[in-house]
């Protein structure tokens, strides 16, 4: 089956010049990704800052023109898309951003902003105001809210806002680019739920980027982990978590804080995007290491559990995710707060 | 002696809007070398409390209550002199705190001057030392680096050098790894915890992450609105925790062993503080809320040291029935 959104060999790279205008080199922000998301499916992309995950969304949208690679939505080559074409395809491709403070006008109304994707693409014609509570109700807000501004909401009912906003247009493919993040923990977790509820009910197709590996284990179908522009693992996300083979996700999910603390921790910084280490970008922070990590670069192999390390099948079992026994008692409380909900 | 005692701490903001109760009889101490994580989400009075400590709230700010910092009342006076020698801060965004204008070397060499009286050569020396110490890579080349050339992690590093230069008796660090990446957030707070080792400093932790507190606090305070819900050992918290705030805050937080049918979530928002609701503040969102909740419950011992405001409370009792 054709998958709904296929990528190969994308590649973005941003020049810097110097005060005279002279190139001084590129930061190398994607650097050769290919993936692909099946209909209705969720893949989340993961990694530390700087690791090109937010380009690479950008570049899944054709928001920014690759350098190189190709791209393919329900078939159809994007990159050779006129632009009223792909301004047209963009009604089934949306993206939620992480600042609900930022993303919605000020100066419009709830209503207004939500309208505006219906008369863009000439839906719901002459029955806008309808579609508008629907919606709102859809991302479990008050329809009565439609006539207020912006400034009147919390960050959580802005980012139901602002999900309504990209569900006006009946979207395909939603990408959110760390969509809960500057959310309150209890907040997060009530937009968590309900793009889950969402995922399933409309059989949306979701990118999840995302640094944090809880929400990605709570939505994601699929997990690619990024390093300094590359995918350096992707699996199914219960292998992904029980199972990880790249030494850089045993770091990431080791990394997690609430498993005890003791855990042996990565040394050092990223290095710079602008000039990424030769052979296995991750060598320089790898506790395993070995003379040909330094020079020969590792290509994502495997199955549908793919990892780009030299020494993947070499590498001790990894060390299991340590998070306190599922307790019965405080499961038996909080399903109080679930009931008390629904 | 201990390291910290608040007692009855209350903060008031006077607004344009009306004045509002930021922290309401707030209570807690801290050992020497022990660390106590004080929990809750924005708004909830974690960080007014913090700049209360430090002495550094905004104008319209009105206290009352105790802070002592080894059993001496720190007035007005005291703060500013203790402020930066016995009484250290950190906070989230090192490249905002740290002064763009002067090396990494030169800020912490500053600190050493001005509390211990070194002369410039000797406090550059104890710089490079101390720089060092937080484990920054080739740190005679860093010291003579300015900010904008560092990495966040290193930033957060130079910030604790700082912090940590005059040996603090306390030491408040304001959501400090919050900026960071999760590999670099551990690294951090491993090198604080082992810091706190050498140098007997009590550490005031205040995070939104449990599981950081998980990791690195010994006793915790989970506020709401303003009002403390709970204050623990950290093990009684997790393994017992009584109230309905932190039951639903640990459910909210996803799990990375298996994924979860749903996250439980806390309906509504937190209360406007000009106007709370009458009794237990977190009543409107609670499902265990009774009439009698309307009531202020009172915080109740219900085990050594595990003290709880609320009226439900042991909620053993409320499974059973």
């Amino acid at each position: 089956m054709t998958p709904l959104l296929h990528a190969q060999g994308l590649v973005k790279h941003f020049p810097f010049r110097d005060s005279l205008g002279r190139a001084r080199g590129a930061v190398r922000a994607v650097d050769g990704v290919s993936l692909s998301v099946p209909q209705g499916r969720v893949l989340a992309i993961v990694g530390e800052s700087g690791c090109g995950k937010s380009t690479l969304g950008r570049l899944l949208l054709r928001l920014i023109e690759p350098d190189a690679g190709q791209l393919r939505f329900n078939g159809e080559d994007v990159l050779a898309l006129p632009p009223a074409a792909l301004r047209a395809r963009r009604r089934e491709m949306q993206l939620i951003f992480q600042d609900p403070f930022a993303s919605l006008d000020p100066r419009m109304t709830v209503e207004a902003a939500i309208t505006e994707p219906l008369i863009l693409h000439k839906l719901h014609r002459g029955r806008e105001r309808t579609r508008v509570a629907e919606l709102l109700e859809r991302v479990g807000l008050r329809p009565e809210l439609a006539r207020r501004w912006p400034h009147e909401f919390s960050g959580g009912q802005r980012q139901r806002i602002a999900i309504a906003r990209a569900l006006a247009s009946e979207p395909r493919l939603i990408i959110g680019d760390e969509p809960v993040s500057a959310l309150d923990v209890s907040v997060q977790a009530q937009v968590v739920n309900l793009l889950g509820d969402l995922i399933r009910d409309l059989g949306l197709t979701f990118v999840l980027i995302s640094h944090d590996l809880g929400v990605v284990r709570q939505i994601a179908d699929e997990v690619a982990v990024m390093y300094l522009g590359q995918i350096v693992e992707q699996a199914p996300a219960e292998a992904l978590f029980h199972h990880p083979r790249h030494p850089y996700t045993r770091a990431l999910l080791a990394a997690v804080p609430g498993q005890g603390g003791t855990l042996k921790l990565l040394e050092g910084d990223v290095p710079s995007p602008v000039s990424p280490p030769p052979g296995c970008r991750f060598h320089t922070r790898c506790p395993f290491a070995e003379a040909r990590c330094h020079s020969e670069v590792p290509l994502l192999s495997g199955q549908t559990h793919l990892a780009a390390c030299h020494l993947q099948e070499s590498l001790p079992s990894p060390t299991p995710i340590r998070e306190g026994a599922a307790d019965a008692r405080l499961a038996r409380l909080q399903a109080y707060f679930t009931e008390h909900t629904t | 002696m201990n390291a910290l005692d608040v007692e009855g701490l209350c903060i008031d903001f006077h607004t344009e809007r009306g004045t509002l109760r930021a922290v309401d009889r707030l209570s807690f101490s801290v050992a020497p070398g022990r660390t106590l994580a004080i929990v809750g989400e924005s708004g909830c009075g974690k960080s007014a409390t913090a700049l209360a400590i430090l002495g550094l709230l905004a104008e319209n700010a009105e206290t009352s209550g105790r802070i002592s910092l080894a059993g001496q009342a720190l007035t007005p006076q005291a703060q500013r002199a203790a402020r930066g020698r016995e009484l250290a801060m950190i906070f989230q965004e090192p490249m905002t705190s740290l002064n763009p204008a002067f090396t990494a070397g030169e800020q912490v060499a500053e600190a050493l001057r001005l509390h211990e009286g070194l002369n410039p050569r000797d406090a550059m020396q104890r710089a490079i030392a101390m720089l060092e110490r937080v484990r920054i890579p080739e740190a005679a080349r860093r010291a003579k680096q300015y900010p904008h050339q560092l990495s966040g992690g290193m930033r957060q590093r130079v910030m604790i050098a700082i912090a940590l230069a005059c040996k603090p008796k306390l030491l408040i660090a304001d959501e400090p790894t919050t900026a960071l990446d999760v590999t670099v957030q551990a690294q951090i707070l491993a090198l604080l915890d082992e810091l706190k080792r050498e140098t007997g400093t009590a550490v005031v932790l205040i995070t939104h992450d449990l599981g950081v507190v998980r990791d690195h606090a010994d006793e915790v305070v989970v506020m709401y609105a303003g009002r403390v819900a709970e204050r623990a050992p950290t093990a009684q918290l997790f393994n017992q925790p009584e109230h309905p705030y932190t039951i639903g805050l640990l459910g909210a937080a996803p799990r990375l062993d298996s994924r979860r049918a749903r996250l439980a979530s806390i309906e509504g928002t937190v209360p406007d503080l000009r106007n709370p609701p009458p009794g237990c503040r977190f009543a409107p969102r609670c499902p265990f809320a009774l009439a009698a909740c309307e009531a202020l419950p009172a915080l109740a011992e219900l085990a050594p040291g595990h003290w709880v405001a609320c009226h439900r409370a042991p909620l053993d009792a409320v499974i059973a029935a």
